[in-house]
């Protein structure tokens, strides 16, 4: 059976003579939470806004569930739910008239419980602007999910967003996530990318420079994994001491860190020579390359496909 | 059918709960009525023959030409339309709606109007209320249909205010409400006449007031009737979800072509 649920096909988008997005092709399959990342310019809204039909593509094509977003939207609404970056709506709506509104343009009864959940119950009769913009935030994804699309469209979901409301909002995705939805995740939080995602793409200057899942996007780069070591004696004080794939030494505090690009060989060699030494190991914690530094490391240096 | 009227009970609350908004349907209509009442009819008592239709056209221009087409151009800056495209709500909906309900909204303030003039300022009520309120119907499309038109093409709020300002200003003094369509000199008199308030006030005059109309009364109705079908079809083929989007349906110069009926007029009646 084919799962794929978004197929991005050699899209382009063009700008006057700026190239947004210079034929990029990914798929995304029934159920999976795709992260888009990458810096500002680099062609996320582009792609984010000719999959929601708000854009018509210069190039290639795109389908969501086989519906053209640019020419079919009176089928695209009912399949998709998108929570914009900005507000989207009007400043004198009450919450449970916005409810009500986009409800009813989807022919579904209103989900007011949705507000409830998203801990806006007692702002249920006030006016959007007097939410605050993590609340807003929030109206905005409780507004997306109302309809019980198959794909959802998160456009930063978590920014301005305390710490309960984060959680209480990637439960709900995962909760989405397995009854079947689809989600596509436009981040520039890192940790966010890292926990949520199933798989992601950088994007950079319009095409996609890495994609794969966290840990595979990780693994792939030419960071140095850090290895942090505490020993009770002195046995790794040396700073000639030499041990394989180790580039870089550096003492902090009560800790030794290796920067190693082949962590089995160095951690290994590490342990033989305070045995040797008869030394005993205190502490060693391994740290590899975290999303953040694959991402920097991409758009610093380009990547490719 | 449920979607239409959950819309247009919102727009019809924005229209009382928006202070500026309530400011152009209700506050300043009926202020200027209350003023023009107590002033200009110990001035000109023959102000008073005209104070209902005068004062009804004030209504429908302050709501519609002042009132209407900015919460269009700023919901369109704040990304709403596009918010509304994704949730399919129609182009069709987002124009015509709020255009419902401050017809609405200029509705009450002319009963309001109707119901105290003839007590408080001994104002006349129209003799024909068949015409006079086909006369405010069509006036009303027509205001609405060119603040529509305004809100679709202009670029900010900035360029909103100088185009309702082009129509608002000149309505005021050259439209027959202060100064009667016959004192006005040749030249005058014919850009009085690309001006809706022009054609509602000779219709009100000749047609429910059953005072001497300056021209054709039925050409007015027609004209006003033409002007509006004119201005929401070009609002509605010039409307843009977002400004930003590079695929412009039509220039915005179009819009001019509202004032086909009204040079039609020119041509025709005079």
């Amino acid at each position: 059976m084919n799962d794929t649920v978004v197929r991005v096909m050699d899209f382009r988008k063009v700008y006057g003579d700026f190239v947004a997005v210079d034929g990029i092709s990914f798929e995304v399959h029934r159920g999976e939470i795709f992260g888009l990342l990458g810096p500002n310019g680099a062609g996320k809204t582009s792609t984010l806004e000719s999959l929601e039909g708000l854009r018509v593509p210069d190039g290639g094509s795109l389908r969501i569930m086989d519906v053209d977003p640019a020419y079919e939207s009176g089928r695209l609404h009912k399949l998709i739910g998108v929570q914009l970056q900005t507000s989207g709506l009007p400043d004198s709506i009450t919450l449970d008239e916005a409810m009500k509104f986009f409800c009813s343009y989807h022919a579904v009864l209103p989900r007011y419980d949705l507000l409830d959940r998203f801990g806006l119950k007692e702002k249920r009769r006030e006016q959007y602007y007097q939410l605050s913009a993590g609340q807003q935030r929030r109206l905005g994804l409780a507004l997306a999910v109302a309809h019980k699309p198959p794909v959802v469209f998160l456009d930063e979901p978590t920014a301005g967003l305390d710490v309960a409301s984060r959680i209480e909002l990637h439960n709900l995705m995962r909760e989405l996530q397995s009854s079947g939805t689809t989600i596509i995740l436009a981040t520039h939080d890192m940790a966010e990318a890292n926990e949520m995602a199933n798989r992601l793409a950088i994007l950079l200057r319009g095409k996609i420079a890495a994609t794969g899942t966290p840990l595979e996007l990780t693994a792939t780069g030419a960071g140095f994994t850090k290895v942090s070591v505490r020993t009770k004696g002195d046995s790794l004080s040396d700073p000639e001491l030499k041990f394989p794939a180790v580039s870089k030494r550096i003492s902090k505090e009560e800790y030794v860190i290796y920067y190693s690009t082949d962590i089995g060989p160095t951690v290994s060699a590490i342990i033989t020579h305070i045995k040797t030494r008869e030394d005993l190991l205190v502490d060693l914690r391994v740290e590899r390359p975290s999303l953040e530094d694959r991402f920097l490391e991409i758009t610093t240096t380009g990547g490719i496909q | 059918m449920n979607a239409f009227i959950n819309h247009f009970l919102f727009e019809f609350r924005t229209g009382i709960r928006n202070k500026t908004l309530l400011l152009m349907n209700y506050l300043f209509p009926l202020g200027f009525y209350a003023m023009m009442g107590l002033i200009m009819t110990g001035i000109n008592p023959l102000f008073r023959e005209t104070m209902i239709p005068a004062m009804s056209i004030f209504a429908v221009l302050a709501a519609t030409i002042l009132g209407l087409p900015d919460p269009l151009v700023t919901a369109r800056e704040a990304g709403i339309f596009r918010n509304y495209k994704i949730n399919g709500v129609p182009a069709l909906s987002i124009l015509v709606i709020p255009a419902l309900t401050t017809i609405i909204h200029s509705s009450v303030v002319t009963i309001i109007i109707i119901t105290t003039a003839p007590r408080l300022f001994n104002a006349p009520l129209p003799v024909n209320w068949l015409y006079f309120i086909l006369t405010f119907i069509l006036t009303a499309c027509a205001c609405a249909g060119l603040s529509v038109l305004i809100g679709v093409i202009s670029s900010s709020s900035r360029m909103t205010v100088l185009w309702s300002q082009l129509v608002f200003i000149p309505s005021m003094i050259l439209g027959g409400m202060m100064v009667p369509f016959s004192m006005l000199p040749g030249a005058i008199s014919k850009i009085a006449l690309l001006l809706p308030a022009t054609h509602a006030m000779n219709a009100f005059r000749g047609l429910a007031q059953n005072l001497t109309a300056d021209f054709n009364p039925i050409g007015s109705l027609i004209i006003l009737l033409a002007s509006g079908v004119f201005a929401f079809g070009l609002a509605i083929y010039l409307f843009n979800w977002d400004r930003r989007n590079a695929a412009q349906p039509g220039h915005p110069l179009m819009a001019l072509l509202v004032l086909l009926p009204y040079v039609m007029g020119i041509l025709i009646l005079s």
